[in-house]
């Protein structure tokens, strides 16, 4: 994990190569964080402004001139003359095989989702032209957390994006929610992988639910399309810490 | 959304690439709710234009009794559940030039895939026996279950793509009527739709 570039002493400026522009940025920033400052749209799922980086979703993998590997645009540096691409059909395949797989992973069925037309991963899937799913469903049998009075958890929709567990520990300071297992057989938990309602440490704030991109946290009562998120707060509670 | 919502009969992309006789077009449902057909059916006033245009060779409009032989293009809604679907699917697939897999039951499974946590005879219990509105009484609870009428089920639903080769997608809970005419529109015209413009999963 990177600490946010924003922490670090502005240095040095650097002038690098985006899609063909030329730009320029201070050392220290990433390559999502300059192209985002000049308009170069670079998909990310686990990605919040606000949050530190996590790198996991590898939606926003990029090509480096000179290399063959590809890079996680959120998790790397910029450096003085990177020619960097952030859209061929190589990556653009990659980033669909990736929707694809977590669709494929949980039980996804939009219709009757609360989340639906409100989920991240649903519109990226559309941005990205995913029209169907190549890999065999897997339909395993996953639980639902409803114990606790106002929120939700539905590992059914879970995308492992840990957004939850970053804005819990680092701007709610509860620290409840963490992820446990490997891979495939990776689950957010609460305090000691307990029912929620029996968290002690959650202060029911709703913040995990408002970052969650998708369907998993929710708020209760909410029925078919209904759970939009609100986050307005995270750059609200942001900006209230550099300044 | 790029295509027009309003068409006339002079539509430039309705004369183009259209072939002197008509396209034998099908529409057929397989495990699903039939809110695709009815959005099929809210095309209105567009049915006309489309019906001066193709041939609805087989429909649950249409009924014919045999899925017909030389079909352009058959949309295809709900998954494919029973041993009834697999077959039909084949059939479809042998019979048609382009198919196309209509709402998402069709392309992702969607919910005739919800059962597939069960096995069938858990399903079927619960479905005919459990849920059944009569008393429960020990005649109840050694009832069998029923052997006519509901054709034998695959172990899971699957999303027609997983059976056959399917030419076109088209996502959605139902698709909107617009999404549907917009993909018969650029069939017509010999365009391939860019389908994510119009719709998307659970639209
Ligand atoms: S979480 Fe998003 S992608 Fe998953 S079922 Fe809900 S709306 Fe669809
Ligand atoms: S619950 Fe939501 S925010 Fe947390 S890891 Fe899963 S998808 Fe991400």
């Amino acid at each position: 994990m990177t600490m946010s570039p924003t922490t670090k002493p502005p240095a040095e400026s650097l002038t690098l190569t985006i899609d063909g522009k030329d730009v320029s940025c201070r050392s220290g920033q990433t390559i999502l964080d300059v192209a985002r400052e000049n308009d170069i749209d670079i998909p990310t799922l686990c990605q919040l402004d606000g949050l530190t980086t996590w790198g996991g979703c590898r939606l926003c993998l990029v090509e480096i001139a000179g290399s063959s590997k590809l890079f996680a645009s959120c998790a790397t540096q910029c450096t003085e003359g990177m020619n960097i691409t952030t859209q061929s059909d190589r990556l653009l395949n990659y980033r669909r095989m990736i929707l694809e797989m977590l669709f494929s992973e949980r039980n996804h069925i939009c219709a009757v989702c609360v989340s639906n037309g409100h989920c991240e991963l649903q519109s990226m899937a559309q941005k990205l032209g995913v029209t169907h799913i190549h890999l065999p469903y897997r339909y395993p049998k996953l639980t639902v957390d409803s114990s606790q009075d106002r929120f939700r958890l539905d590992h059914n929709r879970c995308i492992l994006c840990s957004r939850c567990v970053r804005v819990c520990g680092e701007i709610e300071g509860a620290h409840t929610k963490d992820l446990k297992g490997r891979g495939i057989k990776t689950f957010v938990i609460n305090d000691l992988d307990q029912p929620w309602a029996d968290a002690k440490s959650c202060t029911t704030c709703g913040k995990c639910v408002h970052v969650c991109p998708v369907g998993a946290l929710t708020e209760r009562g909410t029925a078919v399309s209904e759970m939009a998120k609100r986050r307005a707060f995270l750059p609200y509670l942001t900006s209230m810490r550099e300044h | 959304m790029t295509q027009s919502t309003t068409t006339t009969r002079s539509d430039p992309a309705l004369r183009g690439g259209i072939t002197p006789a008509k396209p034998r077009v099908a529409t057929v449902w397989l495990d699903g709710c039939s809110g695709c057909h009815m959005s099929f059916l809210d095309l209105d006033e567009r049915l006309f234009i489309l019906a001066e245009k193709v041939d609805i060779v087989c429909s649950p409009v249409v009924d014919p009794k045999e899925f017909p032989p030389d079909v352009d293009l058959c949309l295809v809604e709900g998954a494919v559940s029973s041993h009834h679907d697999l077959e039909k699917a084949k059939l479809i697939r042998a019979r048609s030039k382009v198919v196309a897999a209509l709402g998402d039951c069709a392309v992702t499974g969607n919910v005739p895939a919800m059962r597939n946590f069960w096995e069938v005879e858990e399903l079927f219990r619960r479905a005919y026996i459990e849920n059944a509105e009569y008393p429960d009484t020990p005649e109840k609870r050694k009832a069998n279950l029923p052997v006519l009428n509901v054709p034998p089920h695959e172990r899971i639903a699957r999303p027609l793509h997983e059976i056959i080769k399917v030419d076109l997608f088209i996502p959605g809970c139902p698709p909107p009527a617009d999404a549907i005419f917009y993909v018969l529109t650029e069939f017509l015209a010999g365009r391939s739709p860019n389908i994510t413009q119009v719709t998307r999963f659970g639209k």
